[in-house]
């Protein structure tokens, strides 16, 4: 009896110290990831599975190997892996495997879905994509939030005061110079900042928000021509020197191609009728969709270009959706302001020459602009769209001719009241000492012959 | 691109903005491969599509037993009825850069003008004659040109899918596997497919490290201005895409680690001379 106790003891001692060496087997090791006991495990398997000769001999290689298989376990990640990774997130239901090879368009599809839920924006479409020289962006147009205001920049503030502190310890000299009057940028909802554009460089990347748009950036835009390189922040060395980074300049000519190519099926829209004193001169901004569309026939749409109307206003010389008046002094410049305004109401780009081709026998009449390469719409029945894919470039014809830096100012004309001269030397200043005395001499004599007369009558008496 | 290929390449381009339609696509599968039987060519490859004001011209290129030299250049509207081009000559390319700007019309017979008045210097008294030369060009020597041009300055194939035989007979290479990753992210892998000019210019601690079978084409990398081309991955960085800045349309596609590369050209046949003004 004692002896089977005594067994039974010494097995439940050698059960709990098996225990605890299987689960300090167990741990795994700090810098590998990997535990003894699965290792071994694994060795012996492998011995089991292969029967090397001179098993004993081998064992060490064995495990090495064993050990270097499992370590590739961990796989190099590409940067397309990386990359499938955030996009799956889009994917928000649980995908089959063999629909990983969607085409670039479902996912950007799935991406501006998730731009509408994560900003709340009301309405959202795809705009276009930009292709740039380093990598390429994808456009969203979306409708502002309503009552979204403009974020004020503190910094250009804090500045300023900075500057002004510093003139009034030491004043200088002001110049008279005084720039033009900026022209103000158009409120959020209005003209060329009527949508909020939001853009990222592939599906599943976060959106980023492009800056309102200001006239002096569109006006720069017109005047330069470059390409975009992918980065939003990368500075636009260019002359005239455009008032912006990459992310300005993109703005300004997303702006130009929307004004420039945005077009619908005639009757589509009409205006807005809330206004009640319409007057002629104001460009109506307000649209909305006609009820009572009921859709052009394809054929006619695809012969004649009479049927497609812009329905986006053009932008003026001055930057604007809509003539702002400069002139802040009255009289005789505000009668020449007024002139100009008058003649600027006129839409400043020219009307861009389009081509429509029939694409097939099911009915889609395709538009395609000749002046923005890029820029298609289409349109079936009572559905019509615009997109744009291209580098952002306008057609220019014969060639782009860069801007000419002005002529260095003249100087100031030359004169006598400004030429110098030499100071007189000290023997020039005697001649002409002498030549004065000399004129004013004879005087002199005749002073003196009137004293002598004098000093000898007064000697005689 | 090879006419194999077809179907899936053009969505690999579609990231430039053009490609085309089912219908086409579908009709230009039928009449390839029967371009292809009837001129006898080893492989057809669809060049591309140049944009005109009134209809666009659908190009198809034949390739022989020299791929760089046997080539033959066909056009067609409707991607059925295919019409040969003339290869271009070096008199027909100086009178048509001389002669044909602006976009094209899309009509093969359409005549661009350009008169010259000669007036023959050294004589201020005598009468001073003037001769007007008149250079005319139509469109379709304009469309040979071009595609000439782009061919030249503009094709890009990897390094190692093309074998050049002692013989000089250039072939495609079959046991080319594709770039790697790390080897496609840089410029230098890729060659001009057209004679090549500065090869001779390099010296000779460079051309130590390069196979002469291989590379006996002009690198990419050393195209003057630098930048002139755009290298992007596409398609969740699955595919390479290698954008021409000094042609644009001209769009080359290669799948790193397998074989599939191809080019094609869709825009409206214009190079772009302010490039220097655009980087």
């Amino acid at each position: 009896m004692e002896s089977t106790d005594g067994n039974d003891a010494k097995s439940e001692q050698r059960l709990k110290s098996a225990a605890a060496l299987k689960s300090f087997m167990l741990k795994s090791s700090t810098e590998s990831k990997l535990n003894l006991y699965d290792h071994l495990s694994r060795v012996l398997l492998k011995v089991m599975d292969e029967h090397p000769d001179n098993a004993v001999d081998v064992i060490e290689d064995v495990s090495r190997e064993v050990k270097r298989s499992t370590l590739r376990d961990l796989p190099q990640t590409t940067a397309a892996e990386l990359l499938a990774e955030q996009q799956r997130l889009l994917f928000s239901r649980p995908e089959e495997a063999d629909q990983e090879e969607e085409l670039e368009m479902q996912r950007v599809f799935l991406a501006l879905k998730q731009l509408v839920e994560s900003q709340g924006l009301p309405r959202c479409r795809l705009w276009g994509k930009i292709l740039g020289t380093e990598s390429s962006y994808i456009v969203a147009e979306a409708e502002y939030r309503e009552g979204e205001e403009e974020e004020e920049n503190t910094e250009e503030a804090a500045e300023d005061e900075e500057r002004d502190v510093e003139k009034e310890m030491n004043p200088l000299p002001q110049s008279a110079y005084r720039p033009p009057p900026t022209v103000p940028k158009e409120a959020l909802g209005t003209g060329a900042n009527k949508f909020a554009f939001y853009v990222c460089k592939e599906p599943g990347l976060p959106w980023v928000k492009l800056p309102s748009v200001s006239p002096a950036q569109i006006t720069g835009a017109r005047q330069i021509r470059k390409f975009f390189t992918g980065t939003l922040d990368t500075p636009i060395v260019s002359y005239p020197p455009f008032p912006g980074n990459e992310a300005n300049y993109l703005r300004a000519q997303i702006a130009r191609i929307s004004a420039g190519t945005q077009v619908s099926p005639q009757g589509f829209y009409q205006a807005g009728e809330e206004e009640g004193d319409e007057e002629d001169e104001t460009p109506r901004d307000s649209f909305e969709v006609n009820p009572d569309f009921e859709g052009v026939p394809v054929a006619e749409m695809a012969e004649s270009l009479s049927t497609w109307v812009h329905h986006v206003q053009h932008i003026l010389q001055q930057g604007r959706c809509t003539w702002v008046n400069l002139a802040v002094k009255p009289g005789d410049d505000s009668n020449e302001e007024g002139e100009g305004e008058e003649k600027e109401e006129e839409p400043d780009e020219p009307e861009p020459e389009m081509s429509s081709v029939l694409t097939s026998q099911h009915a889609l009449a395709v538009l395609r602009s000749n002046l923005w390469p890029g820029a298609y719409s289409y349109a079936s029945g009572k559905k019509f769209e615009n997109i744009y894919v291209g580098w952002g470039l306008k057609y220019s014809g014969e060639g782009f001719s860069q801007a000419v830096p002005p002529l260095p100012q003249k100087e100031y004309p030359s004169g006598p009241e400004i030429t110098e001269a030499l100071d007189p030397s000290v023997e020039e200043e005697q001649v002409l000492k002498e030549a004065l005395e000399e004129q004013q001499a004879p005087r002199k004599r005749w002073m003196t012959q009137t004293t002598r007369r004098r000093r000898m009558t007064t000697e005689r008496t | 691109m090879d006419s194999n290929s077809l179907f899936y390449s053009l969505e690999l381009v579609a990231g430039s903005g053009n490609t085309l339609n089912i219908e086409q696509r579908t009709a230009l599968q039928t009449s390839l491969v029967i371009l292809k039987k009837n001129y006898k060519f080893h492989r057809v490859l669809f060049w591309g599509k140049i944009l005109g004001l009134k209809e666009d011209y659908f190009i198809a290129q034949g390739r022989g037993e020299d791929e760089m030299k046997d080539k033959k250049t066909l056009y067609s509207f409707n991607c059925m009825d295919w019409m040969l081009l003339a290869p271009a000559t070096d008199s027909v390319i100086e009178e048509v850069s001389k002669t044909a700007k602006g976009r094209f019309v899309g009509d093969p017979s359409y005549v661009y003008e350009h008169v010259e008045i000669h007036r023959p210097g050294g004589r201020d008294d005598a009468i001073q004659e003037e001769e007007e030369v008149v250079t005319k060009v139509n469109e379709e020597s304009r469309l040979a040109v071009t595609v000439h041009r782009i061919d030249e300055e503009a094709s890009v194939v990897p390094r190692g899918a093309y074998l050049k035989s002692p013989h000089g007979l250039v072939q495609i290479n079959r046991s080319f596997g594709g770039l790697s990753h790390s080897e496609a992210g840089k410029l230098d892998n890729f060659l001009h497919f057209s004679k090549a000019k500065n090869l001779k210019k390099k010296s000779i601690l460079e051309m130590g490290d390069l196979n002469p079978a291989i590379d006996f084409l002009d690198v990419l990398s050393d195209d003057i201005p630098k930048g002139s081309w755009s290298l992007q991955l596409e398609c969740a960085s699955r595919v390479l895409v290698l954008r021409s800045l000094l042609w644009p349309g001209l769009t080359f596609f290669h799948l790193p680690t397998t074989p599939q590369h191809g080019h094609i050209y869709i825009g409206d046949g214009r190079k772009n001379l302010d490039l220097p003004f655009m980087l």
